[in-house]
This record gives structure tokens, sequence and C-alpha cells, in this order.
């Protein structure tokens, strides 16, 4: 990446006649793979291989993204999957290759960059270049011959450089009594590449730090008034860090989950959620009150240097067991949603017995409320399922276990379900099966009583924080403004000679020629040199004839 | 808002129509180019004229080069040609005015941004193209061309009507945004504009092709216009459509933060839009770079164009990611 401008000069400087010790070898080895590097080839060559490395990265499914279908692809794809995973196709934009591949290319960015700083420094204080022998074999060239002899080369250049106001310019004597203006422009198409260039430095590092400090979590959360505070990654039920982040540092701030509701079209497609929520962070979270917040998809709640997303919802059915000896409990998990356009969901509520503290007696009671949630049930053949995903008539098909449940097994358990396993062993048995609908109740033989309360919902929070969004963002903006800058300032040239009336052909005339070389893309000078040179000829031959004209 | 049926289906009527008036478009178009004799490449010799000014007499001399030989290069055509190629633009702009109908007419149906679904974009998608193409048209002699570009336009439309098509609908909460309008708006644009240097730089390597050796492309090839206008016609609209791209998939990025808790998460529509954005950063790179230049430059730019395609069309149905939206696939 030398200059975007020019072709790469590959020749190299005379190099001095090959002296013996290593140092110098090495030196010299080091110099020739620097300037390799930095060369313009090898960042075109490098840009190929970050297309070409991140192609798995859409191609194949993602750890970071899909670990479920990632493990599907393994599984499907024997010897080839496990090949994959070692070298890493699975985690592209985490593995040693990709990585290889920007540090180099970074290393190439910068080492080229600093360079054409100095070079750009040098260009805006150097004068332009002196005039060129012969304008005409220019790619754009026009010359007037006026007959008038006994003009001032000066006082014409002077009336030229008048229509010349942006460009800068310098004015020399030739030979001859001749005198000609230099003059150049478009100076910002390098600022403006370079100001790209680095932005694009400034992204990447930004980006870098962020995935140091960042985090983010998730959690389910009752929309019934519940309270969720951000005080540490136990809080989550699910949580990222970024690598420097050990969660003992989290931004402190309280979400209050109040209401949760959701319009849904005809055909079950969800067409707005809402939350009522209220917050407390800083000051609010010191004194202890709440600020009310709408929370929408798309309306993320940003507080404390963190967001939060609302990224679902879902049901959580409540169910009442009156064990055998009278007492109560009452408990609300949240079941599963299971197919987003019916709301049909899954799930597994569990209950110990009250004042039981001898394990064995522990393991023969303990209780499981599973089966399918059907917001808008239709039962056909005893089967429930649902058909919108809206409570308009809910109902519960439940199986109830009871036995050991198996949560002492060391092993964690889903709460989603139970643990299958207690069911093969036999220590957990499946003592009945009922479809219920809020307010139903039924018996177990041992005279245990489960009652239907009524179904909440709830939502699943996204917590995510990132401290360096804002920079990447910014420099994103600055990337944008330097491109269309590069891509639109031509730089361009231009040269007026006046050639004064002298001796054999030329005699009793003056001749004023422009001449103009785009020095970048040739496209798009055309137009603009001929409608330049037409003003600056017409001010010349005014100039040179006399303003009666 | 429920859907209005109704301008639904006018809206379907509308883009049927324009799929069929620029098929008739894109055959009066090879008409032109059937009829077209090959032209020699002439150089603008150098122009003298004399005027009077102020009494004194001033001669003019100039041998800058055109940009190009006027919009359509009609010097020496035959008349029948120049007839059908006039015929194939005022059927394009006719094509496009209902297509224009077609988007708005679907917009009013849902009342929403008619850009929600697959469907829509690719429409979306063939009305920038063929806009960005008329537009280049008038400074590149290039309408004879205009077939090659309403080809690959209608192969999508086709697609986008049958296989791609999707009801009227509104859209799901998280696309209910105005980054979404910004970003899928511009992505769609930028990308349509993105289509004419692809197909200048497939152009461009059969007229660099024949020219390097006759016997290829006999007939095809010495009329299509030089290598160097097809270069500057790609460079130049490459120009507009990838600092567009760039801006749509900031907007993406902004909307994503909001929407999905991240800016940048390597979604595959996110990553083949950063493999598509870095290929055409190698082809203004490899403009600039020796060796690089012409039949190189024009192939990365072609490999460019097809990523933004298989991104815009095909990732959706390759995996499931975030932006699987499309009303197509699962």
């Amino acid at each position: 990446m030398t200059t975007l401008d020019q072709p790469t000069v590959t020749a190299d400087e005379p190099t001095p006649p090959p002296r013996p010790g290593s140092v110098r070898a090495l030196l010299a080895l080091l110099r020739n793979s620097w300037r390799g590097l930095t060369a313009m080839r090898t960042a075109l060559v490098l840009l190929f291989l970050l297309a070409l490395a991140a192609l798995p990265g859409s191609l194949l499914p993602q750890q970071a993204l899909n670990p479920n279908n990632v493990a599907t692809y393994i599984s499907q794809h024997g010897w080839w999957g496990t090949l994959l995973q070692k070298l890493q196709f699975f985690q592209v934009f985490s593995s040693v290759w990709f990585a290889a591949i920007y540090v180099l290319l970074f290393v190439s960015l910068v080492g080229c960059l600093l360079p054409r700083v100095i070079e750009y420094g040098r260009q805006l204080t150097a004068k332009p270049v002196i005039t060129p022998r012969n304008l005409a074999r220019l790619p754009h060239h026009e010359q007037i011959e006026i007959d008038a002899p006994d003009v001032d080369p000066a006082a014409v250049l002077t009336a030229v450089r008048g229509e010349l106001r942006g460009w800068r310019q310098v004015e020399r004597d030739e030979r001859d009594g001749a005198r000609s203006v230099s003059a150049e422009r478009g100076f910002f198409r390098e600022a403006g590449n370079l100001v790209f260039h680095f932005a694009m430095v400034g992204l990447i590092v930004a980006f870098a730090i962020g995935k140091f400090y960042s985090y983010t979590g998730q959690v389910i959360v009752l929309a019934n008034g519940s309270t969720w505070c951000n005080s540490g990654v136990l809080q989550y039920d699910s949580f990222t860090p970024g690598l420097r982040v050990d969660g003992t540092q989290l931004a402190p701030f309280c979400v209050k989950i109040n209401d949760f509701s959701a319009n849904y079209l005809t055909n079950g497609q969800p067409d707005a959620y809402n939350s009522d929520i209220d917050y407390q962070s800083g000051q609010s979270l010191a004194s202890d009150t709440w600020q009310p917040y709408d929370l929408k998809v798309n309306s993320p709640l940003r507080t404390a240097g963190d967001r939060v997303y609302l990224i679902n919802h879902g049901y959580a059915p409540q169910f009442t067991v009156t064990f055998p000896d009278g007492q109560v409990r009452t408990q609300v998990i949240q079941w599963q949603p299971d197919d987003a356009a019916t709301g049909l969901s899954e799930g597994a509520t569990k209950f110990d017995p009250p004042d039981v503290t001898d394990p064995a007696q522990l393991t023969k009671q303990q209780l499981a409320v599973t089966g399918l949630f059907a917001p808008t049930a239709t039962v056909s053949g005893g089967l429930v399922t649902s058909t919108y995903p809206a409570l308009n008539n809910p109902e519960a098909s439940v199986v109830v276990y009871q036995g050991d449940l198996g949560e002492d097994s060391g092993t964690g358990q889903s709460i989603f379900t139970i643990d299958q396993t207690m069911v093969d062993q036999g220590k957990l048995k499946n003592v009945d099966a009922a479809n219920m609908k809020p307010g139903d109740q039924i018996s177990l033989k041992d005279g245990t009583k489960i009652k239907f309360d009524n179904v909440q919902q709830w939502v699943a929070l996204q917590i995510a924080h990132d401290p360096t969004q804002d920079y990447v963002l910014i420099f994103a903006v600055f990337m944008l403004l330097g491109l269309i800058t590069s891509l639109t300032v031509k730089r361009r040239r231009l040269w007026v000679r006046v050639v004064p009336a002298g001796e054999g052909e030329t005699a009793g005339r003056t001749v004023v020629e422009i001449g103009g070389l785009a020095r970048t893309d040739q496209a798009g000078y055309g137009e603009e040199f001929t409608r330049l040179s037409a003003r600056l000829l017409d001010a010349a031959a005014r100039a040179t004839v006399g303003e009666d004209s | 808002m429920p859907v209005n049926e109704h301008l639904a289906q006018y809206s379907n009527w509308a883009y049927t129509s324009t799929v069929v008036i620029y098929v008739l478009a894109m055959f009066f178009y090879l008409g032109e180019q059937a009829l077209t004799r090959a032209r020699t490449a002439a150089t603008a010799p150098a122009a003298r004229q004399l005027v009077t000014a102020g009494g004194a007499t001033v001669t003019r001399t100039s041998s800058t080069p055109t940009e190009d030989e006027g919009d359509t290069g009609r010097r020496g055509e035959r008349p029948t040609a120049e007839r059908l190629g006039r015929m194939a633009v005022a059927l394009t702009l006719l094509g496009l005015v209902v297509h224009v109908v077609s988007i708005v007419v679907r917009g009013l149906a849902v009342h929403r941004w008619p850009l929600g679904n697959m469907y829509e974009f690719i429409s979306f998608f063939g009305l920038i193209a063929i806009c960005a193409w008329l537009f280049m048209a008038r400074k590149f002699a290039i309408r004879r061309l205009g077939a090659f570009v309403l080809l690959p336009v209608l192969i999508l439309m086709f697609l986008g009507g049958t296989v791609l098509y999707a009801q009227a609908e509104p859209v799901q909460p998280a696309l209910q945004s105005y980054w979404l309008i910004i970003h899928v708006t511009v992505v769609s644009a930028a990308s349509g504009i993105l289509l004419v240097p692809g197909v200048a730089s497939v152009m461009y390597l059969m007229r660099g092709a024949h020219d390097r050796n006759p016997e290829r492309f006999v007939k095809f090839g010495p009329k299509l216009p030089t290598t160097s206008t097809l270069d500057r016609l790609a460079y130049r609209s490459t120009i507009v459509g990838f600092p567009l791209f760039t801006f749509g998939v900031i907007c993406g990025a902004i909307w994503a933060e909001s929407a999905w808790g991240r800016f940048w998460g390597w979604d595959p529509k996110e990553t083949t839009a950063f493999i598509a954005w870095v290929v055409y950063a190698a082809y203004l790179h490899s403009r600039a770079t020796a060796g690089w230049r012409g039949n190189r430059a024009a192939i990365i730019n072609i490999l460019g164009f097809g990523v933004m395609i298989f991104n815009l069309f095909f990732v959706n149905f390759v995996d499931s990611g975030l932006h699987s939206y499309a009303g197509v696939g699962s």
C-alpha cells in the first residue's frame, strides 16, 4: 500500500556491494522483508487472503453463533468435520490463521501509511512542478495564437491566474521571454485517503479493545414486578465475558419488569413487543428510586454504560401444590417456547416437599409438573396443540412425576426438563397426566392436590456492555468521509505558458498554451479541462487584445 | 394495520408488466446491437478553429480527448439501429415508471417501507441497477449494451416474482426501525449500482480477449466499447457504489446495535458483506498497482459483484443467521 496514486516503484536503490557478516545479512533480510510486506502487491494479496479466510465464516456454522449447528455438522461429516474443527474452521474469527492474516495486513498498512504521511507533508510544502517543455504532448492540451505583437506575458498570466482560484500555483520565467504558471490541485485526495486508512486502523484497535472489556449476558425475568440486578455473574442465566472481564466489576443497575405485552397478526406473526419496566442506576440506585422505561425491540434501555435488550418472551404457568399434610407451595417457572409462531411451550415446574430434611424421604416425595402449554389451545384426540401465540384459550397438558428429581446427582439440570435418566432408572415415576385449564385441579393417589392457578409471562433480557462501540462508530464515519473524499477528489495539474511574438514562424503572434494532466485517474478530467481551458484562454485573449472586445 | 389486498394485487400486476416491458426493451437493445457496425477506434483529430476577438484573429488548437464519443455514438450508425436503440431506451423508461408504481403501491398496500422481504428487495435492486445504467449511458457510449444489464436484472426479477415471492405482509418487530429502512435501501441501491461495473468488467474481459486475439468473440468483440472506456465505466460506477455500500454496512451496524445487542457479530450475512467489502477494496487497490490493472482488476470487480449477489440472495438459504427475515427458506 505504498501509494494509491502511483504504481509502486519496485526498483530498489543501488545496493552496496555485499560485505561479509551475518549481522549485515540479517539486516538486509529484515529490510527486504519489511519492504516486501509494505509493498502494495503484498497488501493486495493479503486482502485476498483475508476475504478467502473469512469465507468459511459465512458458509460453515460458527461456534459463537450456533453451537448446535456446529455439533450437527461435525457429527454428519465424520473425519472431515473433525478435521475442520481441529483447523478452527468453526471459529474462524478467533482462529490463529485469521489472526495471522489481519496482523500482517495491519503491519503492512501501518508500515505504508507512516512514510506516506511524511511524503504528503513534503508535497504540501513543495511548489507545483516546473512547466514541461512541450505541453502539446500532455493528454490535455489547448493552444491559441493571437495576432498581436508586443504582449506582456506577465499581464496575460495575471489575467489567467484570476481564473485559477483554488489552485496552488507558481509563476516562472522561461527562456526567450516566455513565462508560465504551474498549477496543481486536489491535495485532499491523499488527505482523504490517509484519513480513511488511519480511521480504519483506529476502528480495528477500538474493536479489539472492545473485545477485551465487553460482556454480554442473558437472563429470564418474570414480568410480574420481579426485579433483576446486574450485581454479579451469578445473576445471569448465561454470561459471555470479554478476555479481561472477570465479572467482579459489572456496571451496577437494577430493572423491575412490571408487565409484558405483545401484538400479533392474524397469522401469528408478532407485530410488536412491549415491556413496561422501571430501572435504577447511579444516583437513583443510591436513593432507591425507580425511573420508568418502555422497553421494546429496537429500543434498548441504555443505562450505566450497559444496554438492556428485550430479546424474547414466553409463558410461565403457576401451579400450587397442596401436600397431603396440608402444606401449600406455589411455583412460577418459565416454560420454554418450542414454536414461536404458536407459542406452544414446554417445561417442568419442580417442587420439594416442605419440611422434609431427610434425604431418603425427600427423594421419594419430590414432585415435577411437566408437559406442554398452549396459549391458544385446540385439543384433538386428547393432544393439546396451540394455534396462536396470544393467551386466548390457555391450556396445559401436564404429566406429573414423583420421586427423586436427581438434583443432588452433581450434574447440572435444565430448568425446562426433568432428568430423563432418573425416569429410566425408575427413581422418578409418572404418577398422573391430565389436560388442565387455569383453575383446574387434579389429585394424586397419595392425596397431593395440584392446581393450575394461572399463567404469567416472562421476558428474556440481554445485557450488553461494550465500552468502545462509540469510538468504533466515530472511526467508521471518518473512514466513510475519507473514502468519499479520496474517491471523488482528483489530483490534477495544469500549466499555462505565454510565448511572446518572436521571429520567423511566430512573428507577430502571441501563443498561449495550456496543458493538463490528471495525476490519478484520467476519468473525468477531460470535461473539467475543456471548461477551464476555455475560460482561461478567453481571459488570456481578452488580456492580450484589450478589454474593449 | 391490515394489508390492502387490492393494492397488493395492483402492485403485482405492475411488477409483471414491468418484467414484460423490460423483456421487450431487451430485444430492442439486442436488435440495435446486432445491426450496429463495428467501428474502428478513431482518435479525435486536433480541431482548429478561427475566432476573431476584438479585431485580432485568434486561432485555437485543441487536442483534448472528449470524455467519450457522445452519449450513444450515433455517428455513422444505420438509421434502423439508431431507431431501435431509441425505442429501447423509451421502453426502458416506460418500464421504470411502471416499476416505480409497483414498488410504491406495494408500500401503500402494506403500510410500510416496501423493502421487507426478498421479493421487494430484488425489485428495488433491479430498479436502481437500471437507473444507474441509464445514468452512465448518458456519459458513455454504452446504450447498445442495455440488454446485458437487463438480462441479469430480469433473471433476478423473474426469480423474485416466482420462487422468492412473498405475500404482502407487515414485518416483525425487529424490522420496524428507520435504521432498517436506511440500511436495506442503501445496501440494495449500492448493489444495484455495482451491477453496472460487474457487467462492464465482463465486457472488458471479452473485448480484451478479442483485442489480443481477434479470432475470439469475432462478431461480438468489435462492437463492444474499447477496453479503456469499459474500464473507466467500471471504475466510475464502483466509486459511487462502494462508498454507498460502506454507508449501508455502517447503518446496518447501527441497527444491529439496537436490535440485536451488538453492532457486529460475524453473522453469515455480515461476514459475506465484509468479504465483498474487502474484495472491492482490493479492486480499488489493484487499479493502482502495476501488473494488476486491466484484466485482473476486471476479474476482481466481477468477483466482488459475485459476492454481493451471493450475499443478497443466497446466504439466506445457506445458513440461518439473524438476517433470515427474507420470507424465504425456513
